[in-house]
């Protein structure tokens, strides 16, 4: 920790960067986002297992972007949406420092992409074991079963975004659901509304989502929508053989052809 | 006017809960995950905590829900009909074991959509309601009811308040008729007061809201919401789960001829919501919508509805992804 304040002085004083993001402790004890643009305020990031939001996802934000070059605190989630947002043409690599943060809580030394590209590489890049424990019971149920399993779940949503505003790739600007005409999704957020939305949710990051769980954390309601990300890297993963956010020039899985595609999913 | 107050033991709070529902819809609090916890209609007495600081949700969901059919219409070749919804055909509804800060939020909810013209699906399905509220004798650091004019045992908005004895009895207050009528049907249930005291949660006020308000005045400009809102993420969960934020959006939707026009839940942190026409957006940025959120529950409210647009809930808070805590910008904002 010690070593990440006096990295980000270091950036700030030198004015490579003008802003830090990283972690800062709020007043009920949870880590939250914090913006540090005087080196002075730097003493108050913090690193620690309480740190799991996603911080990518301030990458893509009109003020946050205003701030030119910056620096971001990044564990391996943070890393992987980097790379699907440089990919994606979202973030330019060369304005942003990564404050890397290994496994064990220490500074990695992120020089360049290519040197973030070379510890994704190492890492294990699955979903997180226990979502791939759920994942597995759900598994085992049949269509029908699953499906009511979901009703339910979905029956508490209040569709406030927030599993949409939370993830670092839902960055577009208008989303489907603020288009009306046509009016693509129900906005309202009953059984029909809800399911369309979140199956929509789903498809939209089949093959982007680097599986953070940051949307299901953020969900007030707690419905578990993470596993229907993750189900879906799963299934990327088999057919294609392709973890997201793995190069910073990846082509999006569900939009490109290779002859050599499985198709064993077509009927 | 001084209130009947009277003595319930557990066992006859359950006689009670089985009485009510048997003619009403009964909508009570449950523990649904550790972290969860959600009203529902008529859940077996065994069911329903009275332990919970807040509830997931607020309650608002009764009297303003989260869609809410306004007409049908229909269309063939000779002629279009309009249906309206029969709101008398609304149930009565029990709500049981709520607290304070949500009751207190019923009038706020009455002075906006009761403001210049009264909002007859909200004002119909508010008659229907029945308060039996629950003191608060737990809080945590979210909580700042006391800072809103409000306390955890405050009366306002309930129909009989309930406070928890140390032994686990409950004290029942009759604030309104309709509380009364309660006392009055089930006399047997109820026994006299005795000496024991209420077990009542301790919120230490955080600011003073006069204070807010009169600082909100002069504050629209000032770098404090830029600053404390680029954490914020612009989802409208802090809308959503609050008591008296009442915005609402209109849909049609038809299917083949006939259709329906409902309105749902809308929030002022989306960026859709003040989005124009010609493409312009007065409130083009998040911190331009944070500063929204708290001058309208904390000045333009007090200015002209006469009322705070804030409770002390504290869900706003809880339910935030990033950790808006807004009780923390408050007292900020008491000091610039």
């Amino acid at each position: 920790m010690n070593n990440l304040i006096s990295r980000a002085k270091e950036l700030l004083e030198s004015k490579t960067v003008n802003v830090v993001i990283g972690y800062e402790a709020g007043p009920t004890g949870l880590a939250r986002p914090a913006f540090i643009t005087d080196s002075a305020k730097a003493d108050k990031l913090i690193y620690d297992e309480r740190c799991v939001q996603n911080l990518a996802v301030y990458l893509t934000k009109a003020e946050v972007k205003n701030f030119g070059k910056m620096a971001i605190v990044a564990r391996l989630p943070v890393m992987r949406s980097i790379m699907m947002l440089i990919s994606e043409q979202q973030v330019i690599g060369d304005n942003l420092i990564i404050l890397g943060i290994s496994e064990d809580n220490s500074l990695l030394d992120i020089a360049s992409i290519s040197v973030m590209q070379g510890y994704i590489d190492k890492c294990d890049l699955g979903n997180p074991s226990k979502d791939r424990e759920i994942l597995a019971e759900l598994n085992k149920m049949t269509p029908e079963e699953k499906f009511s399993w979901w009703q339910n779940q979905f029956s508490k949503c209040i569709k406030c975004y927030a599993c949409r505003q939370a993830c670092p790739m839902c960055y577009c600007i208008r989303c489907t659901v603020e288009v009306n005409q046509p009016q693509w999704i129900p906005v309202q957020a009953n059984a029909h509304g809800n399911t369309e939305w979140h199956i929509l949710r789903a498809m939209h990051l089949a093959g982007r989502c680097i599986s953070c769980g940051e949307c299901g954390r953020a969900c007030p309601v707690g419905i578990p929508c993470h596993l229907l990300t993750m189900q879906l890297a799963d299934q990327v993963w088999n057919y294609f053989h392709v973890h997201a956010g793995t190069s910073d020039k990846m082509n999006s899985v569900l939009s490109t052809y290779e002859p050599n595609d499985k198709e064993s999913f077509i009927i | 006017m001084e209130t009947t107050r009277k003595l319930i033991r557990k066992h006859s709070l359950e006689l009670l809960y089985k009485k009510l529902s048997a003619s009403n819809k009964v909508y009570a609090p449950v523990t649904a995950t550790d972290k969860q916890v959600e009203y529902k209609y008529n859940p077996p007495f065994s069911d329903v905590t009275f332990d919970h600081i807040r509830s997931t949700l607020s309650v608002k969901n009764l009297v303003f829900p989260k869609v809410e059919n306004l007409f049908i219409f229909s269309n063939s070749k000779t002629e279009s009909s309009i249906t309206d919804v029969n709101l008398n055909l609304l149930p009565n509804v029990v709500l049981w074991g709520s607290h304070p800060c949500d009751n207190a939020a019923f009038d706020i909810l009455r002075s906006i959509f009761c403001w210049d013209i009264n909002d007859e699906f909200f004002s119909k399905r508010l008659e229907k309601v029945t308060v039996i509220g629950l003191a608060c004798h737990t809080s945590d650091d979210y909580c700042f009811c006391t800072s809103t004019g409000n306390a955890p045992n405050s009366v306002k908005g309930s129909d009989i308040l309930l406070s928890k004895l140390s032994g686990g009895d409950y004290i029942a207050e009759f604030i309104t008729a309709k509380g009364s009528s309660i006392l009055a049907s089930s006399p047997e249930l109820f026994e006299n007061e005795t000496e024991e005291k209420a077990v009542i949660a301790v919120v230490n006020t955080k600011f003073s809201h006069e204070q807010v308000t009169e600082k909100l005045q002069t504050a629209f400009e000032h770098p404090f919401w830029v600053e404390n809102s680029l954490r914020c993420i612009g989802c409208g969960a802090c809308t959503y789960v609050c008591p008296t934020c009442a915005c609402f959006d209109i849909q049609d939707e038809t299917k083949g001829k006939e259709g329906r026009r409902y309105r749902s839940w809308d929030s002022c942190g989306f960026g859709l919501f003040t989005l124009h026409t010609s493409g312009h957006n007065p409130r083009h940025v998040q911190s331009q919508r944070w500063r929204q959120r708290i001058m309208h529950k904390f000045s333009y409210m007090p200015d002209r509805n006469e009322s705070l647009g804030c409770v002390g809930c504290g869900r706003c808070s809880s339910a935030c992804p990033v950790d808006m805590n807004i009780s923390e910008q408050l007292e900020a904002l008491q000091n610039i």
